[in-house]
C-alpha cells in the first residue's frame, strides 16, 4: 500500500480528519492521512496476497478440532445421549450451557451491526462485519445443542410445523416451539443482514480481479457472482440504504427477543432460582457481554495478525471496553438482585437456591462466575487499563469464561437440588460432553478463518462514507440536504 | 479532461456496427459528481444516474429522486407474518388437534405472541431482501456499464455519472458539450454490439 499514488484531490481529501463528523459530535477514529484508495487496498489485502503460513497452521488446527466434534457427535449417535454426563435430576447440563453461551455470543455482532447503526455510532463500521460473520458462526455451534439435545436428533422436524405421520402438530404452548422460531429466525435474518451489507464490497473485490489469470477469473467469477451484478448505481444505494435501515430496525427487537425467548425456557418452568422476571433483560445483557467480550478477542488477534491498526483503533477498542464495562455491571447488578428477590420472597426453596449456589458444591464455579463477570471488568474504570492491549485481551478472555461459568450455575445448582431432597444428585461431565464443546471451537473457528480469508472483514462501503470529505459540503452550502443520505450512519427519508 | 470512446479499434478500419449504450462521466470528487447529477436533473434527463463507492450525502436530492416504496413491501409482508403465525397457531392447537395444556384454552392468545412475533420478522426481512432486489432489478451480472475499464473504480475511489442512450433528451453531441461542462476527469461513450 506504500507504494499506491495519490493524486492531488486524494491528498486534499485526506486532510481535515480531524474535524468532527457533523451532527454526530464524534470525531473520526481513522487516521487524518488515509484515503479511499488506501483503505481499499488495506481491506482487500488479507484476500488478494498469498496465503500466510500462520493462516494454514491456525486452520489445520481447527479444523482438527472440528473433527473432534464430528467423532463425539458420531459416538453420541451411535450410542445415544448416555454418553454425556446429563441425569436425573440435572437433564440439562453442559449441551444447554453450550447452547445458551454461543447465542449469547452471536448476540454482540447483532447489537454492533443493528443498535449501533441504529444509534448512529460511526466507529461500529470498523468492526461490524467481523461481528456479524461471528454471530452467523457462533448460532450455527449454538444450535447443534439442542438439537442433539432431543436425544433422537432425527426426529427433530417433529418441532416444525409439518403435516406429519402421528398428525400431530407441534405444541405451541411450549417454549421450546418459541425457541425454535427464535433461533431459526435470527440465524436467517443475520445471514440477510449480513450478505446485504458484503454486496458492494463483493463488487469491490470483483473490480480489482482483473487479471487474466486462472485465479483471477475464478475470483472475478465468485465474488461477481455474489455482487450480483452491482455498479454503485445511486438509484440503488437509495433502496439499499433503506433496506439496510429496515433490517437494522428489525434486528434490534430482534436480538432482544431471541435471548429474551432463551431465557423464557426457564423463566416459565416452576424451578427454585428460573421461576423469575428479571430474566429476560439479564439474559440479554449477559448475552452483549459475552459477545462484545468475543468480538474483542478475536478483533486483537486480527488487527496484530493482518495489521489492521490503522482501521481498528485503540479509540475503538476503548470504546468497546465502555460498553463491556456497562454490561458487566448490568450483569453483576442482576446477580445481586436475585439474591435479594429471593430472600425477599420468603419462599425457602427460592432462599436454598441461593445459598446453595453461594456455598454449596457448586460454590467455586459461582465464585468462578462473580471474578470473572463482576470484579474483573472494573478495571475498565481506569483509562490505562482500557487502552492496554493485553489487559483487555485477557479481560475478555476471562468474561468469556466467566460467562459459561453462569449458565452452568443457573443450570446445574437449580437441578441438582430443588424441591425433593430425596432426589437431589450431582452432575459430572463426560470426555463426550467436553468433546463437543471443544468441538464447537473447531467449527467456529474453522469458518472465522475461511471468512477472514476470502472476505474482506472490515465492511468497506461503509468505512469510505465515514472518511472526511467524503460527502458534499461546500458546494451544497445547506447542510440540511447531509441528513437526508448518510452512508454510515443511517439512511433516513430525504427531509 | 481526457475522452475515449471504448472501443478504439473504430478508427483501424475494421467497421462492426455499435450502438452507443450510454456516456460515463468520471469525477475525482463527490462534490463534482453531485454537481453533475445537478445539472443533468435541470437539464431535464431521466435515465441518468450516478455510481459511488458509498451512497453521497444528498445525491437523492441531486438526482431527483422519489422516495423509496420499500417501507411498504416491508410492511405488507411483515403484517402476512403476524396473521400467518396467528392462523396456523389457532387452526393447529385450537381447532385441528386442540389440547388443554396447563389448564389454559387450547387457543390461547399470550402464548402465540412470541411465535407470531418472530414470523412477523421473518417475512419482514424476506421483503427488505427481495424487495431490494427487485426494486434494483438485481441480480443483473451483464450490463453496457461493465465495457468500461475505468468503471472499475466506481467501487474504489471514484465518481460516475452514466446517461442512458434511452433518455429522450439524449444526443451524442448535446449531452457530450453538457457533462463537458460539468469538467469531468475523464469522459467516455460506451458502446455495445448488437447482438
Amino acid at each position: 500500500m506504500s507504494d499506491v499514488h495519490f493524486s492531488p484531490v486524494e491528498e486534499e481529501l485526506a486532510r481535515g480528519a480531524e474535524q468532527p463528523i457533523e451532527y454526530l459530535g464524534e470525531r473520526n477514529l481513522l487516521p487524518p492521512t488515509m484515503t479511499m484508495r488506501q483503505l481499499t487496498d488495506t481491506i482487500c489485502a488479507p484476500t488478494e496476497n498469498k496465503t500466510p503460513r500462520a493462516w494454514w497452521m491456525a486452520f489445520g488446527a481447527a479444523v482438527s478440532l472440528a473433527g473432534v466434534l464430528g467423532a463425539s457427535v458420531a459416538w453420541l449417535l451411535f450410542k445415544g445421549v448416555g454418553v454425556w454426563g446429563n441425569n436425573s435430576p440435572v437433564g440439562w447440563a453442559w449441551d444447554i450451557t453450550n447452547f445458551v453461551w454461543w447465542i449469547g455470543i452471536g448476540h454482540a455482532g447483532t447489537l454492533i451491526s443493528a443498535i449501533l447503526f441504529l444509534f448512529r455510532q460511526k466507529w461500529r463500521t470498523s468492526i461490524n462485519r467481523f461481528a456479524e460473520a461471528m454471530t452467523i458462526f457462533a448460532v450455527m455451534c449454538a444450535g447443534i445443542f439442542p438439537g442433539l439435545h432431543t436425544g433422537r436428533p432425527w426426529f427433530d422436524y417433529y418441532m416444525f410445523p409439518l403435516p406429519n405421520q402421528m398428525v400431530l402438530w407441534p405444541q405451541f404452548k411450549s417454549p421450546l416451539m418459541w425457541d425454535i422460531f427464535a433461533v431459526s429466525t435470527y440465524f436467517t435474518v443475520s445471514l440477510l443482514f449480513w450478505f446485504i451489507g458484503l454486496i458492494p464490497d463483493l463488487a469491490t473485490l470483483r473490480d480489482r480481479s482483473t487479471g487474466n489469470t486462472l485465479p483471477q477469473k475464478i475470483r472475478r467469477f465468485a465474488y461477481g457472482f455474489f455482487a450480483l451484478g452491482w455498479r454503485g448505481s445511486n438509484r440503488h444505494w437509495q433502496h439499499y440504504e433503506r433496506a439496510y435501515l429496515i433490517l437494522a430496525g428489525l434486528s434490534t427487537p430482534l436480538v432482544l427477543s431471541v435471548h429474551s425467548i432463551v431465557s423464557f425456557d426457564f423463566a416459565t418452568s416452576v424451578e427454585p432460582g428460573w421461576h423469575t422476571t428479571i430474566f429476560p433483560p439479564y439474559f440479554v445483557a449477559g448475552a452483549v457481554f459475552s459477545g462484545f467480550a468475543m468480538v474483542l478477542t478475536l478483533m486483537l488477534i486480527c488487527r496484530a495478525v493482518f495489521d489492521m491498526k490503522d482501521v481498528v483503533t485503540m479509540k475503538h477498542l476503548e470504546l468497546m471496553n465502555k460498553i463491556m464495562l456497562t454490561t458487566g455491571s448490568l450483569v453483576g447488578y442482576a446477580y445481586a438482585m436475585e439474591f435479594f428477590v429471593a430472600y425477599y420472597s420468603g419462599n425457602q426453596y427460592e432462599r436454598y437456591v441461593f445459598l446453595n449456589r453461594a456455598t454449596g458444591p457448586y460454590a467455586w464455579a459461582y465464585w468462578s462466575m462473580i471474578a470473572c463477570n463482576v470484579i474483573f471488568p472494573q478495571v475498565f474504570w481506569f483509562k490505562s487499563m482500557r487502552t492496554s492491549i493485553p489487559v483487555m485481551f485477557v479481560v475478555s478472555i476471562l468474561i468469556n469464561i466467566g460467562m459459561w461459568f453462569e449458565r452452568f450455575v443457573i443450570i446445574v445448582t437449580t437441578l441438582h437440588r430443588d424441591y425433593l431432597p430425596a432426589s437431589w444428585g450431582m452432575f459430572s461431565p463426560t470426555m463426550w460432553d467436553m468433546g463437543i464443546y471443544i468441538g464447537t471451537f473447531g467449527l467456529f473457528f474453522s469458518l472465522f478463518l475461511l471468512f477472514l480469508r476470502w472476505l474482506p472483514m472490515i465492511a468497506l462501503a461503509e468505512v469510505k462514507a465515514t472518511l472526511p470529505n467524503a460527502h458534499p459540503h461546500a458546494h451544497h452550502g445547506a447542510h440540511a440536504d447531509d441528513h437526508g443520505h448518510d452512508g454510515a450512519a443511517a439512511p433516513v427519508p430525504a427531509e | 479532461m481526457t475522452t475515449s470512446s471504448t472501443h478504439d479499434s473504430e478508427s483501424s478500419g475494421e467497421v462492426t456496427e455499435r450502438i452507443a449504450s450510454l456516456y460515463l462521466a468520471e469525477y475525482e470528487t463527490p462534490d463534482a459528481c453531485v454537481g453533475a447529477a445537478e445539472k443533468l436533473r435541470d437539464a431535464g434527463y431521466t435515465k441518468f444516474d450516478t455510481h459511488t463507492p458509498y451512497p453521497v450525502h444528498g445525491m437523492d436530492a441531486a438526482m431527483g429522486l422519489r422516495d423509496t416504496p420499500l417501507g411498504w413491501i416491508v410492511f405488507v409482508l411483515g403484517l402476512t407474518g403476524c396473521l400467518t403465525g396467528f392462523v396456523m397457531m389457532t387452526w393447529m392447537n385450537g381447532i385441528d388437534y386442540p389440547l388443554v395444556i396447563g389448564g389454559k384454552p387450547p387457543d390461547a392468545i399470550p402464548s402465540m405472541v412470541p411465535v407470531m412475533f418472530e414470523l412477523t420478522i421473518l417475512l419482514s426481512a424476506f421483503g427488505a431482501v427481495f424487495g431490494l432486489f427487485g426494486l434494483c432489478q438485481l441480480p443483473r451480472h451483464h450490463h453496457p456499464i461493465f465495457e468500461s475499464e475505468r468503471f472499475a473504480r466506481a467501487t474504489d475511489d471514484r465518481f460516475f455519472v452514466s446517461v442512458d442512450a434511452s433518455d429522450p433528451k439524449f444526443d451524442l453531441k448535446k449531452t457530450r458539450s453538457l457533462l463537458e461542462g460539468t469538467t469531468p476527469a475523464h469522459l467516455e461513450l460506451v458502446e455495445e454490439h448488437p447482438s
